[in-house]
């Protein structure tokens, strides 16, 4: 390893100045990503309109703060779903064992077996695309691979001999499980968030592409691109901005998911 | 090994790959049978029915009597039921949207997807495979730094993104290729035309799974490139191209293969996203379009399709693994 902090430094500030221009981002810029001008439609930047208006004349920049508020909201709270549905699974399957484990193991590979597009499809035309649904739809076929790790560590664990000897002790269940067994895990468990944050974006971006994902006018950076690739001749710039967007989060957080892995085994 | 133990582990190895395919074959159809079960029952918990449903022009009395011909009225259960006795018998139903048989309707989409799935995949090996042995090979160097970027960016880049720019790069600013469709409509279609015209979504479609690929082959090679049958083979002298294309190949290739099976299903089912950017006519956006159309038995019989790719797909990654790696023969 020659340069190993160069690249997860400018990761960091990149990820920083992403969050903080979402969170901060509307409230500086205070112009409304809802607003139509018609008379400045398909307009490039000037200097009521930084980075252009797109083809109802809206602002390209106040779109991409907020569309970012979507995209990385969907991305955190599914990741999150699809860890928490993920850990349950592998740690009921690991810990149960015999019958559960194998009917729990069958069901994950169900899961994996099934065309991941289809079940979100079915699942948002069920439930109707929001923030929420859509979270919900991407940890549904997102949380097998965290399963199947969580429940191959428990069962190392399980035979360690300290847990034997807790067990011997007399320590309840649940106290092993929660002091001696989830502390030891959870390293594993931040490796799969990490790497699950970046795939929930993309999976939001592509579903709001196909025009699945948070309804429109409410602007994500997937449902931008989804609409600019009809302006796509006269506008490429309004298919530039949410995709450069898209590619430098996921780029950065995958550079510091790769640090904490790497930097865990040594 | 002596000469007797390898025969007897030959002997014993042809009655284990029968018990294991026979497992792995009742394994597969409990899978399937769950798949089917999960997604019956998430297709029919829809509210709003199959879109035929939806037409205006229907009349109440019209209605019902789609509903009744349809069996739409019974209990899901017995929906279900009579579903899985059919398809048992290889009779997936008729297409609500298309109104032919479920699998004449997958049958016309077919060869597009394989062609355009072959050829994505044959990128990936091509390119992804190399590549990834190289920068192990020159672990540290500009080479090795180039290819893990760029895998890096790759994997990073929503591929109806990439679609989009190379369409606009290629096909309407050089015009050098079409921006869709299988082939150009109304002409004679030649094989210049279908190959233009696949170009630009079979790299799109590579991309990611190629950037993949890298990763995984590097790392394998990496730690292949550490063992002591490498120092050996170093040790006696053999050159270091050789040591790379026929001794650590051949082990890094036995984690690789797993992850190229995984990408099978990928290339087919997951490819829905670039076959909409390119208007190919695929089972992708065939699948999209009756789950949104809510065409029960074309959602069935492509869920099912696509499952059993993927299960076949993993069991011949773990054929291909056993064929490369002897010590999983035995086992």
């Amino acid at each position: 390893m020659r340069r190993p902090r160069t690249g997860v430094t400018v990761a960091i500030v990149t990820l920083a100045a992403i969050f903080a221009m979402a969170a901060i981002g509307p409230m500086l810029y205070r112009v409304s990503p809802a607003a139509m001008d018609l008379a400045v439609a398909n307009s490039g930047p000037s200097a009521a309109h930084l980075l252009g208006a797109d083809e109802s004349g809206r602002d390209v920049l106040a779109r991409l703060l907020s569309g970012a508020r979507v995209s990385l909201t969907v991305g955190v709270c599914a990741m999150l779903l699809a860890v928490a549905l993920g850990t349950l699974v592998g740690t009921i399957a690991g810990v149960a064992g015999g019958w559960v484990d194998s009917m729990l193991m069958r069901l994950t590979d169900a899961a994996l077996a099934i065309p991941a597009l289809f079940v979100v499809i079915l699942v948002l035309t069920f439930l109707g695309p929001s923030v929420t649904t859509l979270s919900c739809a991407i940890a549904a076929t997102s949380w097998m691979g965290a399963a199947r790790i969580i429940r191959a560590e428990v069962l190392v664990l399980r035979e360690q001999l300290y847990v034997e000897a807790a067990r011997a002790l007399g320590v309840p269940f649940g106290t092993i499980l929660r002091r001696h067994m989830l502390p030891q895990v959870l390293p594993t468990i931040i490796v799969v968030a990490t790497v699950g944050v970046p795939s929930a974006i993309l999976t939001e971006s592509a579903l709001s592409f196909l025009g699945l994902g948070v309804q429109p006018p409410t602007p994500s950076w997937g449902n931008m691109l989804s609409s600019a690739q009809t302006y796509l001749t006269s506008q490429p710039l309004l298919a530039l901005y949410p995709g450069v967007l898209i590619v430098v989060t996921v780029l950065a957080i995958n550079t510091l998911s790769e640090t904490v892995r790497t930097g865990r085994r040594g | 090994m002596r000469c007797d133990e390898v025969s007897s582990s030959g002997l014993r190895s042809s009655s284990t790959v029968i018990a294991f395919l026979l497992r792995r074959l009742a394994h597969g159809l409990f899978v399937m049978l769950l798949v089917s079960t999960v997604t019956f029952a998430i297709m029919l918990a829809s509210p709003g029915g199959p879109s035929l449903l939806a037409d205006p022009k229907l009349s109440v009395v019209e209605r019902t009597e789609i509903v009744q011909r349809l069996g739409l009225d019974q209990p899901p259960t017995v929906q279900y039921t009579r579903w899985i006795t059919r398809a048992v018998h290889g009779d997936f139903g008729r297409s609500f949207l298309y109104q032919t048989p479920a699998l004449e309707t997958i049958g016309t989409r077919l060869p597009a997807t394989l062609l355009l799935a072959g050829t994505s995949l044959l990128i990936t090996l091509v390119i992804g495979i190399p590549m990834g042995m190289l920068a192990a090979a020159r672990r540290g160097s500009r080479f090795d730094r180039l290819v893990t970027a760029a895998s890096g960016v790759a994997s990073a880049v929503p591929v109806f993104w990439s679609g989009l720019l190379l369409v606009l790069l290629l096909a309407v600013w050089a015009r050098w290729l079409p921006a869709g469709g299988a082939l150009t409509e109304g002409s004679d279609p030649g094989l210049v035309d279908r190959l233009r015209h696949l170009v630009l979504p079979a790299l799109v479609l590579a991309s990611t799974g190629c950037a993949e690929i890298v990763r995984y082959t590097r790392s394998a090679a990496v730690t292949t490139l550490a063992l002591p049958f490498v120092q050996t083979a170093r040790a006696r002298g053999l050159s270091g191209p050789r040591i790379l294309w026929r001794h650590a190949l051949r082990h890094a290739m036995s984690t690789v293969v797993n992850v190229i099976g995984l990408q099978l299903p990928r290339l087919v089912g997951g490819a829905a996203v670039t076959e909409t950017v390119f208007a190919w006519p695929g089972i992708g956006r065939l699948g999209v379009e009756a789950a949104l159309g809510r065409d029960y038995p074309l959602v069935m019989a492509v869920t099912l399709l696509v499952s059993a790719g993927v299960l076949m797909a993993s069991l011949f990654a773990d054929v291909a693994q056993m064929m490369i790696d002897p010590r999983l023969r035995t086992a």
